[in-house]
């Protein structure tokens, strides 16, 4: 069975040599919890093989990164009722299909209990600890009124566009989730 | 590294110094684990990973490629997977 996998991974050599690979960037967009979940198994699993990964997070993204009611600073109404109506957390993610206003993502948290998968939280907690970077775009935190307070502590810093193009050009995996 | 037992079945000789079990655990619990795992061996000493997902007939070998570590050998035994990786450094 090692032979087997051993003559696959040789076939995959051709197209990419892992070992010269070792820097992976991913840029989480969605706030959508199966897409942010997706993004932190491929970040904890290139962290355990050795790879530098720095996660991005911007616009939707940015709601995994936010503190329990976090309320912006309120400048403006329009900022207001954004945060308002957006005020998801890495706990309350909705799911991109079948949220059913909620009654989705509270399924899928069971059927995901059921199966010893990690949640949300805690593939961020096991993503710390394998030392996953996480840079919150600061033109989103902008936008949406958001301050620093209003992130959590897992956060490494806030920055823009070029200190991810920066990142992401020394990397080997660049990922949009 | 390996023998044949009375059954004809491949068998290690190598004897883990270690246990991890994944049963139940899917990707990337297996994985990160291992990665945890293994720093507590010493070079050289052997883990053996116990895991149900049958991903890691795939995984592990990349991750043993990835890492620079040795994987001794990955039997499947009724749908479960024993794999035995040595820590090389």
């Amino acid at each position: 069975m090692v032979g087997e996998a051993k003559q696959v991974l040789g076939d995959l050599q051709g197209v990419a040599d892992l070992e010269t690979r070792n820097k992976m960037t991913l840029i989480v967009f969605s706030g959508d919890m199966d897409r942010v979940l997706a993004a932190f198994n491929l970040a904890i699993t290139a962290a355990a093989m050795g790879t530098e990964v720095t996660m991005f997070f911007t616009f939707w993204g940015l709601n995994v990164l936010k503190r329990k009611r976090a309320s912006g600073s309120g400048k403006g109404i329009m900022r207001r009722m954004l945060n308002l109506m957006n005020s998801g957390t890495a706990e309350h993610l909705p799911l991109s299909k079948l949220n059913m206003f909620g009654l989705g993502p509270w399924m899928m948290k069971r059927l995901m209990k059921q199966t010893h998968l990690p949640s949300v939280e805690e593939m961020m907690k096991l993503a710390r600890e394998s030392g996953v970077k996480m840079i919150a775009c600061s033109t989103s935190i902008g936008l949406m009124g958001l301050t620093k307070n209003d992130l959590t502590a897992d956060v490494d810093g806030v920055a823009g566009a070029a200190t991810y193009l920066g990142v992401a050009s020394e990397s080997n995996v660049n990922l949009f989730v | 590294m390996s023998n044949v037992n009375l059954r004809g079945k491949r068998v290690l000789s190598v004897k883990a110094d270690d246990v991890l079990d994944c049963l139940g655990l899917y990707c990337p619990v297996p994985i990160s684990e291992t990665a945890k795992k293994i720093k507590s061996l010493d070079v050289g000493q052997v883990l053996e990973v116990l895991s149900d997902d049958e991903g890691i007939k795939m995984d592990m070998p990349a991750w043993c490629k990835a890492t620079g570590n040795e994987l001794l050998s990955l039997e499947e035994d009724n749908g479960t997977f024993k794999v035995y990786v040595r820590r090389l450094r």
